[in-house]
């Protein structure tokens, strides 16, 4: 390891706060990457399930009319 | 051959395979990042010149690079659409975009992050950063053109359009340092001759960039995957597979 102890390597001789703000913001945003499309895929699954459990009641109601 | 091409247009088989392809690549480019990003902070000497700033370097090459490639896979994607109508195509390269973006952004933020310590500014309109710029609004532009259309198939052929005629801003950003010599640095990577940097730096900041393309290929996947159920929505295999569940 480079550093010394943990104060150097929060520091790096002054460039710390912009080494470490880029890294904070690619995390970020690589995060979001991953976790919107994995949140719209599940809210669409959770949407569709329920889209088809109302057009089963819904025809399981008109049979029971028809009966 | 001709099977697989077949196979590709078919959602349901391209939703199973990139289920399986995550499940092994995901975790892997996770490592591979956590790895990368320690070995570039951690194990590393400071540059002889830029001292600790360069280890901005190490996302800020990695995005700018994958935002490039990003581009030939959306304009790739967009061209196939047009000329064979290929339905996966034209979903493939309207999930490029927003992925594009965010790695145009995070080489834009990083780069102007890293020329404070470095340049004494940070932006400038060198003929990099610029093209770089324009590069973002394209990847923004194929975005907001999709949405600006209530016909999907109009928007699928516009957006393919746009993303072609973008492709004259690529030879600029890569040309750029070359031809107008400002404060960017040339590239420092050669496949041909010998690279301008040294091993110790070279070997963590390759696998970055492994991460970063593989970190793209998760994210434009993810994205195919979702976007192929919100098409396919109505067909019987988005509702068999919503049924488990339940709850």
């Amino acid at each position: 390891m480079y550093f010394a102890d943990f104060n150097s390597l929060l520091r790096m001789d002054g460039h710390g706060g912009f080494v470490w703000a880029s890294y904070a913001i690619t995390l970020l945003v690589l995060l979001l990457l991953i976790v919107i499309p994995l949140r719209r895929r599940r809210r669409l699954l959770r949407e569709i399930h329920g889209e088809q459990r109302r057009a089963a009641v819904a025809s399981a109601a008109e049979t029971g009319r028809a009966a | 051959m001709w099977t697989f091409f077949h196979k590709l247009g078919s959602p349901p088989w391209l939703y199973k395979i990139s289920g399986a392809i995550l499940r092994y690549l995901l975790p892997a480019t996770l490592l591979a990042l956590v790895c990368g990003m320690t070995w570039g902070l951690l194990f590393t000497d400071p540059d002889f010149r830029q001292g600790n700033s360069y280890r901005i370097m190490y996302i800020h090459v990695p995005a700018a690079v994958v935002a490039l490639a990003g581009y030939y896979v959306m304009a790739i994607a967009g061209a196939i659409s047009l000329i064979w109508k290929m339905k996966m195509a034209d979903v493939a390269m309207k999930c490029c975009a927003p992925v594009g973006a965010a790695f145009t952004f995070i080489s834009l933020a990083t780069g102007a992050i890293w020329g404070k310590p470095t340049w004494g500014t940070w932006w400038v309109w060198d003929a990099r950063i610029t093209s770089m710029l324009v590069l973002f609004f394209l990847y923004l532009g194929v975005l907001a053109l999709y949405e600006a259309f209530d016909n999907k198939e109009a928007a699928g052929k516009a957006c393919a359009v746009l993303s072609l005629v973008g492709m004259v801003n690529i030879p600029i950003i890569y040309k750029s340092v070359d031809w107008w010599y400002s404060l960017h640095q040339p590239a420092s990577i050669k496949f041909t001759g010998e690279s301008a940097i040294h091993a110790s730096m070279l070997y963590p900041l390759l696998l970055m960039i492994i991460a970063f393309y593989a970190l793209f290929a998760c994210a434009l996947l993810l994205n195919m995957r979702a976007e192929l159920l919100h098409r396919e929505r109505r067909s019987n295999w988005v509702r068999k597979l919503a049924q488990p569940e339940a709850g």
